[in-house]
């Protein structure tokens, strides 16, 4: 008896890894082979596989299904340093003429979590042309050290200047843990690093933990659409690098005053040396609309079939200070730019809140709002995934609902700044 | 001119079937395809070789099947491509995946100098968007990442210059040759085929090369070689719903105009 491997094996090697018997090996095609001589249809490979490619003989003895497909790994655990000191979680500070982009604060929210869990502190590296007052701020974030290269040759992004810098830097200190944002800047960047300092880098990460007994980053991501998640370690190589999505983490709360070190260091990259020059760059005007920064998204889906349906949740929008989004289903249908979808393939948001009309609740569209701190779901069907996300959910169409809901906020919001601007006057009085 | 575009077969997303019970993908009935993005990469080097002249090579690592998505690149008017399969190159993380790429095109590059390297801005399985800068620093040679546009190349100059997508709009960057370019699908417009490339693309036997002729360190690839694993696969926590708002529509809007009117600055 052997485990038996379909089609769907997508080569991803889990069920290798955990074998412990050592019966499965990648084979000429890249998908699992099985040894069966050494297969004891132990079915762990069963329960590791992302694609449910495994099965046992119907005959075979099942294990118990458990609920979180944990995989052990069977390699010698590495050496790491126990006492953990100094500031070994470095986040790569992201600027662009000298305005820090929100991610880089959300990294730092988080990698103070993970800096506690180690027991050490927070780095994060500034590169750029006279941006040391952006040093301060940084500290307010929540960053203990921050190691600054300011140099012409940073005035803007370019790859190849960048991760020289950074390299440099980690090869000088050390950091156990090195995030950057998975942002057009993030990526190209990561990439670059993680190659030459020859280390693992897991892609768009969602989710970061520590595991406590090795002191290892888990880094796990959405793969496959956002269907599965799967979390990567980088065992053998340090640091261990992670590009994670924006608006996912939070920030913390400035602290006013607060202090760190700071440590400037110099690096000489000749201009000369770079490849690449930016001759200009173009300010789009159409693509001025900011989703990833929005504080209140009106997203509409297939389910709204018209222009004008897309004219009440502008309506909506302009009431509630917000800007229209839309599901891949609505761009389909041609009702919104292709700029405005909101998904896996399109922006991920996380406004305070997310208003989804006439949206099903594809897993694709999902992984680009999930994070949004209310989501209000309006949908004729009751049942749909949508409905599940939702924080507040109403069943009712669209063409109806919508109306209603722009004359309750108007009227709402109207009364609001009459009372305000009423304890205004009451106040005036007062002091008169 | 000698332009080479890495390209990487992948299950056709659209098709890849969802088994509701177990969450997990049923991909035995997706078809396995050109990764979208690399399509367009071979489209812009084809672009390229009918405006200043050429030849456009297309290097997949891969199993035997990759030589399909070879034999659609020369429908869409490649002239020749390489497969890079070998048993030890599977499981290969990012960091292995462009040591064994950049090896191939050591070796192509030792028969045949090489202008313009092109890649897809991902590819849509893996998602990483990491192979490509990873192909540009082991080969020592500049970057450029998301890239809308190519306004011009000039081979005799040798730079190139392109539009890159950036937040508020795009940069214009002129670089030198030779470099590795990852494309948006933006860049252009894919063409039929014509009849005379659909013919000998059908009958085309790319060259396959293994580890050694690529002459590659097998410690620094497959599941061993890679610096990161995969530790475990879970399901994304199942939603349960919120609160389901009742009543007239009226009272519906003002419940929720109630709940939600403090957090509207
Ligand atoms: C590789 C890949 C990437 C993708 N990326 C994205 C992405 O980035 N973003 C994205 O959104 N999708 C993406 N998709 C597509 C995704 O799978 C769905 O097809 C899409 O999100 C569906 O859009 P929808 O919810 O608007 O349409 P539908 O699924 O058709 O849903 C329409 C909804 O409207 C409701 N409705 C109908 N009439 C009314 C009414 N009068 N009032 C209220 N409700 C009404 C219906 O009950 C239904 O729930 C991707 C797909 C693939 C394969
Ligand atoms: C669930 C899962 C998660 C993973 N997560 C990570 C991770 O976080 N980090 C990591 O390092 N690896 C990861 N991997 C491994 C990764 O998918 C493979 O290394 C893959 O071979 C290349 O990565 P990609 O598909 O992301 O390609 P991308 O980097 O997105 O591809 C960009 C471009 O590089 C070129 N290219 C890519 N692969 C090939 C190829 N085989 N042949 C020719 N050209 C190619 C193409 O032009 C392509 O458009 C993961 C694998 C799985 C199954």
């Amino acid at each position: 008896m052997t485990v038996m491997i379909n089609r769907s094996c997508i080569g991803c090697g889990a069920c290798v890894q955990t074998c412990p018997e050592g019966a499965l090996s990648l084979g000429p095609e890249g998908n699992a082979v099985v040894d069966p001589s050494k297969c004891t249809d132990c079915g762990k490979c069963v329960s590791v596989c992302p694609v449910a490619a495994m099965s046992l003989p119907p005959n075979a003895v099942q294990l118990e299904q458990p609920s979180e497909q944990v995989l052990e790994i069977s390699e010698p655990v590495v050496v790491v340093e126990t006492e953990q000191s100094g500031d070994k979680v470095w986040v790569f500070v992201e600027q662009t003429q000298t305005v820090i982009a929100p991610v880089t604060l959300e990294l730092i929210g988080e990698a103070t979590r993970l800096a506690k869990k180690l027991n050490t502190q927070v780095g994060v590296v500034l590169l750029g042309d006279q941006v040391e007052f952006l040093a301060q701020p940084l500290f307010e974030q929540g960053a203990d050290k921050v190691y600054l290269i300011d140099h012409g040759v940073f005035n803007q992004y370019r790859t190849e200047a960048y991760f020289q810098a950074v390299c440099y830097l980690v090869r000088k200190y050390f950091p156990e843990i090195l995030l950057m944002g998975a942002t057009t800047m993030g990526r190209d960047l990561a990439g670059a690093v993680a190659t030459d300092l020859g280390t693992g880098l897991t892609a768009d990460c969602t989710q970061l933990d520590i595991d406590l007994d090795k002191k290892i980053l888990l880094a796990s991501r959405p793969a496959f659409g956002g269907n599965i998640m799967a979390t990567i370690l980088c065992e053998r190589h340090r640091p261990q690098m992670a590009s994670v999505r924006p608006k996912v983490m939070k920030a913390l709360d400035p602290m006013v005053g607060r202090n760190g070190m700071l440590i400037r260091e110099f690096i000489d990259i000749p201009e000369s040396s770079i490849p690449k020059q930016i001759l200009r760059v173009v300010h789009d005007q159409l693509d001025q609309i900011n989703l990833a920064e929005a504080k209140i998204i009106v997203s509409g889906g297939r389910g709204i079939k018209d222009a004008a349906g897309f004219q009440l949740l502008q309506d909506l929008a302009d009431v509630v200070g917000g800007v229209v989004g839309g599901s891949r289903g609505a761009v389909e249908s041609g009702c919104i730019e292709a700029k405005r979808q909101v998904g896996q393939t399109g922006q991920t948001v996380g406004p305070t809140i997310y208003f989804a009309v006439g949206i099903s609740g594809a897993i694709q569209h999902i992984v680009g709002m999930m994070h949004s701190e209310t989501i209000v779901a309006i949908n004729t069907n009751p049942d749909c995934e949508m409905m599940k996300m939702a924080n507040y959910s109403m069943v009712g169409d669209a063409y109806a609902v919508i109306p209603k809901l722009i004359d309750a906020f108007r009227a709402a919001l109207a009364s609001r700044q009459t009372n305000d601007s009423g304890a205004v006057c009451s106040i005036v009085q007062e002091a008169f | 001119m000698h332009i080479v575009v890495c390209i990487k077969q992948v299950p056709d997303a659209a098709q890849v079937k969802i088994d509701p019970k177990t969450n997990t993908l049923d991909r035995s009935s997706a078809p396995a395809i050109l990764n979208p993005y690399d399509a367009h990469a071979v489209q812009e080097a084809v672009n390229i070789k009918r405006l200043y002249g050429g030849r456009v090579t297309v290097l997949t690592m891969g199993p035997p099947q990759a030589k399909d998505i070879i034999r659609k690149s020369l429908e869409l008017g490649a002239d020749a491509g390489i497969l890079l399969s070998d048993r030890a190159f599977a499981g290969s993380d990012t960091w292995a995946t462009s040591y064994i790429l950049s090896q191939g095109l050591s070796e192509l590059r030792a028969r045949e100098p090489i202008d313009l390297i092109l890649c897809g801005k991902q590819a849509i399985d893996g998602d990483t968007a990491q192979v490509g800068p990873g192909i540009a620093r082991r080969l020592n040679i500049g970057q450029l990442t998301y890239i809308q546009k190519v306004e011009s190349v000039d081979f005799v100059e040798r730079s190139i210059i392109v539009h890159r997508r950036v937040d508020q709009g795009y940069e214009v960057i002129q670089a030198k040759l030779p470099c590795v370019v990852t494309v948006e699908k933006e860049i252009n417009e894919l063409q039929y085929s014509s009849l005379p490339e659909m013919m000998r693309a059908a009958q085309y036997q790319p060259l396959v090369w293994g580890v050694n002729d690529i002459h590659a360190e097998v410690n620094n690839m497959g599941l061993n070689g890679s610096p990161t694993t995969v530790r475990k696969i879970f399901s994304p926590p199942e939603r349960t719903g919120g609160e389901r708002l009742t009543g007239s529509i009226d009272d519906m809007a003002n419940q929720l105009v109630n709940v939600l009117l403090e957090k509207i600055s």
